[in-house]
């Protein structure tokens, strides 16, 4: 494993520790307001300042990287899940199949990522509640996210259902379902394993744009986009350094991602 | 030549289907959003119950999707692209207000991302200096981990066009596919070998690697184009900028089906014909080089 790789990994392992330990890091929760410090600048019982109604960003960065860093693998390894249903299946079974599930994937690849999920999610109801937001917003994501790979396991179930030993246990009278499971499923991991690596830093950036755009989580819960939204009002970027610490936060993380990403790539292939 | 019309048949059946079922893919969207039987206008105390009971009807006649579809293509079909619900005003009129500022605001983006990227590309390909790949690598993944929306905002609080937020976008993108190909190219033995030689930096560009990495470079170019029309959503919402983009947010907001659909069949159009386009020409240069 390379240095780069190493690092990514130790990064990643302290901010989810961290994040996962933010109820004892930062007693006061995400929500609670400190209405004698709004817009603090940071100090010693705030280390990041506070937002515009109080609130404690510290604890937010750490709530909101909690809930970024759990969801974005669950919405990816649902729209895994269906790439390999979808794409895998259809591969496997090729013909007429494989044909639909390709069309059906064109004419979601033919929309740009940004409009269809932007699109979506303003149509999806906005007026819910914090954790209604979070399920829906993740949700979607994952319903949406697994055109590019299911085209990829498409290409690659096909291969397999033409390759030899699949053929030799076709002949045996193995069953299809059987020869599914247990012959072309396994060797598509590699595949599957590559496509939710990729897919976790793109629901991360997905989110945070949607956060930005007030289409993600809900307030008071917290998320990077959430987080990020805060930008909007800053006038000067040396006015208040510290709220770009959200951002930095999640550059540091989705760089750690794409460099263990390399690594799943290198196995795929 | 008869390759090339078989594929340029084909492309142009597949764009077709692509588009008309991008647009019924966006009606169904609209109309099972939540919310989509409800009209404001109808709590207007200046209507009479005629009036309501108007737009109740017409309301009532979106109900059926395809219905509506079939209906919208028709009219369509005779330049009659339908009326905003939220903005009052004709979809044509709206989109051919919008449509200069967003074309202007993607081909700078996408010509200063291409620019940047080749230049740098180039540069890698032709230095072969270890610490000018890490410095363009760290740049490039940097813009690739920072959200469009955050590169939106910093747009307007730099005070810089959006175009250079699209161009900063795209530019990771395209530049690891261009440096990627230019490096594996000049690394071809008779490009080494030419080098060798002696052979002019110039010429060698020209004629031994251009031809060969042109039909990939135009495949990334027509990747760029949806990667663009993408990120001009949250560029224009944030950036105030009044194009397509802003018009796309507003419409969904609004769930405004008419305009919705318009605007999915739009991009659905503008983002495979780019990728025809791309594969096409791509085509052409390799039957040339054969």
């Amino acid at each position: 494993m390379s240095l780069g790789r190493k690092l990514a990994c130790v990064v990643l392992v302290l901010v989810l520790g961290a994040s996962a330990a933010a109820n004892w890091l930062a007693p006061g929760g995400y929500s609670r307001q400190y209405r004698e410090a709004t817009n603090a600048p940071p100090s010693r019982l705030h280390w990041l300042g506070t937002d515009e109604i109080g609130r404690d960003r510290f604890a937010r960065v750490l709530y909101g990287t909690r809930i970024s860093l759990l969801l974005a693998p669950a919405a990816a390894l649902l729209s895994t899940l269906m790439a390999a249903f979808i794409g895998g299946l259809s591969g496997y079974l090729g013909g007429a199949w494989a044909r639909m599930a390709m069309a059906v994937t064109d004419l979601f690849l033919s929309l740009p990522w940004l409009f269809l999920l932007i699109t979506a999610r303003a149509l999806m109801p906005l007026n819910v509640s914090p954790l209604v937001s979070v399920l829906v917003t993740f949700l979607l994501l994952g319903l949406l996210g697994w055109t590019t790979a299911s085209r990829v396991l498409c290409t690659t179930a096909g291969a397999l259902r033409t390759s030899d030993f699949v053929r030799q246990a076709r002949a045996a009278g193995l069953p299809g379902h059987r020869l599914f499971w247990i012959h072309v499923v396994p060797n598509l991991k590699p595949v599957l394993y590559a496509q939710f690596w990729i897919s976790i830093p793109v629901f991360i950036l997905s989110e945070a744009n949607l956060g930005i755009l007030g289409l993600g989580v809900a307030e008071p819960m917290p998320s990077w986009g959430s987080l990020l939204k805060e930008l909007e009002g800053l006038v000067s970027v040396g006015e208040e350094p510290w709220k770009f610490v959200p951002l930095i936060l999640l550059v540091i993380v989705v760089t750690s991602f794409q460099l263990l990403l390399s690594r799943q790539e290198e196995v795929a292939a | 030549m008869k390759s090339l019309r078989r594929k340029i048949t084909g492309h142009a059946l597949s764009l077709v289907a692509t588009v008309l079922l991008g647009g019924l893919l966006s009606a169904t969207l609209v109309r099972m959003a939540p919310g989509f039987e409800v009209d404001e206008r109808e709590l207007d105390p200046h209507l009479n119950a005629q009036s309501v009971q108007a737009l109740r009807e017409a309301k009532r006649r979106d109900h059926n999707v395809v219905r509506f579809y079939v209906s919208y293509l028709h009219r369509a079909w005779h330049g009659d692209l339908g009326t905003s619900l939220a903005l009052g005003q004709p979809v044509r009129t709206l989109l051919l207000e919008r449509a200069p500022l967003t074309l202007r605001l993607l081909s700078t983006g996408l010509g200063l991302a291409w620019i940047l990227s080749l230049t740098l590309a180039l540069s890698a390909a032709w230095l072969r200096l270890s610490i000018f790949d890490v410095v363009t690598t760290i740049v490039s993944g940097t813009f690739l981990c920072i959200p469009a929306a955050v590169l939106a905002l910093l747009s307007v609080l730099w005070n810089v066009p959006g175009s250079l937020a699209i161009a900063l976008i795209v530019f990771p993108r395209t530049y690891r596919y261009a440096s990627n190909l230019l490096v594996k190219a000049y690394s071809r033995p008779h490009i080494i070998a030419a080098r060798a030689r002696g052979l002019g930096e110039a010429r060698i560009l020209f004629c031994h690697v251009v031809p060969v990495v042109t039909p990939q470079l135009l495949a990334v170019a027509g990747v760029s184009v949806s990667v663009a029309v993408g990120a001009a959503i949250p560029v224009e919402a944030l950036c105030g900028l009044p194009g397509i983009g802003q018009l796309a947010w507003q419409s969904a907001l609004a769930r405004d089906l008419p305009l919705l659909v318009n605007i999915t069949i739009l991009v659905t159009l503008v983002t495979l014909l780019a990728n025809s386009g791309a594969d096409v020409i791509g085509h052409m240069v390799r039957g040339q080089e054969a």
